[in-house]
């Protein structure tokens, strides 16, 4: 379960290879450029993104080459061991494990990235169009979030899923209601300073309309802080839905994703059946430690990109 | 400051309630609204009819939020048909629980991961560093219920066999006889380890960012001593942002809380609300949550009370 989700406001988020003191990094070129030799001097971001690469090449395109049999269950094969046959084992109902850990990991991969983008669009339309009209519809939109916000995420989580039955667009849907909240906050905060920019009057004296201002040039100034919270949101959502599936409220079979594979093995621990347990955890910690390296670097690529200006 | 107190108290007021009409908005979103969930799907339409009339739900939407938040200012959070008690009553049961574990295993991580941080950001880019950068980051990017289950199996199972798989089962007033007290140490320190995690990392940035400040460098030309610097000013500005960390993580501790009581059979109010979500038990679901929300709320607004009052800058900067 994702604590740091939790703590949106506490600025610079700590981590492994931050360069934070001095960072005299004299570049030239385009901003982007800038940001992007940054990100590609840190080492850890560069393994992340190779890891996470091979973790997709891995999910889809995997089964072509491995093919296996992940609808029917083969109760003549439980828990067999990694053999020719089956190179990771067989599980408690007798998939073929190599083959069940592509498929749950799609399932993780694609409820992650769906919420993530979905909650990224609409907390950030949110946060851009309550700091940039301000008023009193900005204190009814953040007093909205607020309020959402005061609501332990799990706890929220628990409900809805209760509520709904959790098929995959509905834990989609669950897992964004309650994760566009930050990116609100945050690209709000931005906004607010954003919006007294000289570039922001030029576009008003030039007869662009408020839509334009905040679509054209508000959200894409805020780019930085809009895909940093995007990566940091996807490994999160991994979490959560392994939360989920832990507590009984995740995808129902014959679909998987790997925290229901890791709390389906954990059971079979005691049993000696390793194979049911570490490598749907590895690949959980692994991903999610990607996708927050790659989140800290990029954080770390973009304040270069803006202490320059 | 008067102002400062006045505007945020207004402000947490104004989040409660929105949560009441989260909550509200919620029990009203009920598939087939609270009648069908609590009589049950075999209900027929006279019945429902009758209960909705006796419980004012066919009065207009507006008339029910105010007789719910009428009742939740009387105390009243709801009744558990499935459990027979009020959610007042169960809570009376439930919450003391939790608020033990948390508030052990909150002053463990602290007592751990302060020093930790210390360390981290004294021997930054050394090896101690990277080793605890490391497994802080591993940790942190497990799911809660694996941390948990990895300690039950290494010190719960043959060969150890140290300590008990669940938590204590007895009323609390029972928690300091030795075998409940031998209980209590997987849940507190699997809670504690997720924790630990967390606000070390925030420590060792903390640090960080105050060992670059001017005053570390006024102090060094005083002819402080390294220590004296790092103990007396360094490490007493870096705790502040840890207080508003420990307020805005109350959420998240609670989610933790949920998971650790429902591995460890750890009869909170966290075992309580996962088991009333799987039975669908709505009234005890949608009054824990509004518990639990203003928990948060209260939480949030001690830590920026004591941030106004420890760091002068914050109150000059309204």
């Amino acid at each position: 379960m994702s604590v740091r989700a939790a703590v949106p406001e506490v600025p610079g988020r700590p981590g492994p290879g931050v360069p934070a003191e001095g960072g005299e990094v004299r570049v030239t070129g385009t901003t982007w450029a800038m940001a992007a030799r940054v990100f590609a001097e840190n080492r850890l971001a560069i393994a992340g993104v190779v890891f996470v690469v091979m973790v997709f090449l891995f999910c889809f395109l995997g089964p072509l080459l491995y093919r296996t049999n992940q609808i029917n269950t083969d109760i003549a094969n439980i828990t067999q061991p990694p053999s020719p046959a089956h190179l990771l084992g067989t599980d408690n109902v007798g998939y073929d494990l190599l083959g069940r850990l592509m498929v749950g990991g799609q399932t993780s991969l694609e409820i992650g990235l769906t919420a993530a983008i979905l909650a990224t669009t609409f907390g950030v339309l949110w946060g851009a169009i309550a700091g940039f009209i301000g008023g009193w519809l900005d204190q009814l939109m953040m007093r909205i979030v607020d309020s959402m916000l005061a609501i332990p995420t799990l706890f929220l989580l628990l409900v809805l899923a209760a509520m709904f039955v959790p098929s995959l667009p509905m834990l989609v849907f669950i897992v964004a209601l309650v994760a566009w909240l930050t990116p609100a906050r945050l690209i709000r905060g931005e906004t607010l300073s954003l919006r007294t920019r000289e570039y922001v009057d030029a576009v008003r004296v030039m007869g662009g309309t408020d839509a334009r201002i905040v679509i054209r040039h508000i959200i894409p100034n805020t780019i930085g802080t809009i895909m940093v919270n995007a990566t940091f949101q996807v490994a999160d959502a991994i979490i959560v839905i392994a939360s989920l599936s832990f507590l009984g409220l995740g995808v129902p079979p014959p679909a998987t994703n790997w925290g229901g594979m890791l709390s389906d093995g954990v059971g079979y621990t005691f049993a000696g059946y390793w194979w049911l347990v570490y490598p749907a955890g590895l690949l959980i910690v692994l991903t999610v430690v990607a996708f927050n390296l790659i989140g800290d670097a990029m954080r770390d690529a973009f304040e270069v990109r803006l202490q320059k200006r | 400051m008067l102002a400062f107190l006045v505007r945020r108290l207004l402000q947490s007021l104004a989040v409660i309630f929105g949560v009441t009409v989260i909550t509200f908005v919620l029990t009203r979103m009920l598939p087939g609204g609270v009648a069908r969930a609590i009589l049950g799907p075999r209900a027929s339409p006279a019945e429902i009819a009758a209960f909705n009339h006796e419980n004012g739900f066919d009065l207009p939407g507006w008339q029910q939020y105010l007789f719910y938040v009428q009742q939740l200012l009387h105390g009243n959070l709801g009744f558990s048909y499935r459990l027979n008690e009020s959610v007042g009553g169960l809570l009376g049961d439930h919450l003391p629980k939790t608020v033990l574990l948390l508030g052990v295993a909150t002053l463990i991580a602290l007592g751990v991961a302060i020093p930790l941080g210390v360390l981290q950001a004294v021997r930054r880019n050394r090896v101690e560093d990277y080793f605890f950068t490391t497994v802080s980051f591993a940790l942190y990017s497990m799911p809660a219920f694996w941390i948990a289950l990895i300690l039950i199996q290494i010190f719960a199972s043959p060969p150890l066999n140290l300590l008990a798989p669940i938590g204590p089962q007895g009323p609390i007033s029972t928690y300091l006889e030795p075998d409940q007290l031998t209980a209590l140490i997987l849940p507190v320190a699997s809670l504690a380890l997720v924790t630990i995690a967390l606000f070390s990392r925030y420590m060792r940035s903390s640090m960080l960012d105050n060992l670059v400040m001017d005053y570390v460098r006024t102090a060094r030309a005083k002819g402080v001593s390294n220590a004296g610097v790092l103990y007396r000013h360094v490490l007493r500005n870096a705790l502040i942002p840890i207080v508003t960390l420990l307020g805005l993580s109350l959420p998240g501790i609670f989610g933790g809380a949920l998971i650790t009581e429902a591995i460890f059979n750890y009869p909170g109010m966290g075992f309580l609300f996962w088991d009333s979500a799987r039975t669908r038990d709505y009234p005890v679901l949608l009054g824990v949550t509004f518990v639990v929300a203003v928990a948060t709320v209260v939480g949030n607004l001690l830590a920026d009370l004591f941030y106004a009052v420890v760091d002068p800058r914050v109150r000059i900067a309204e």
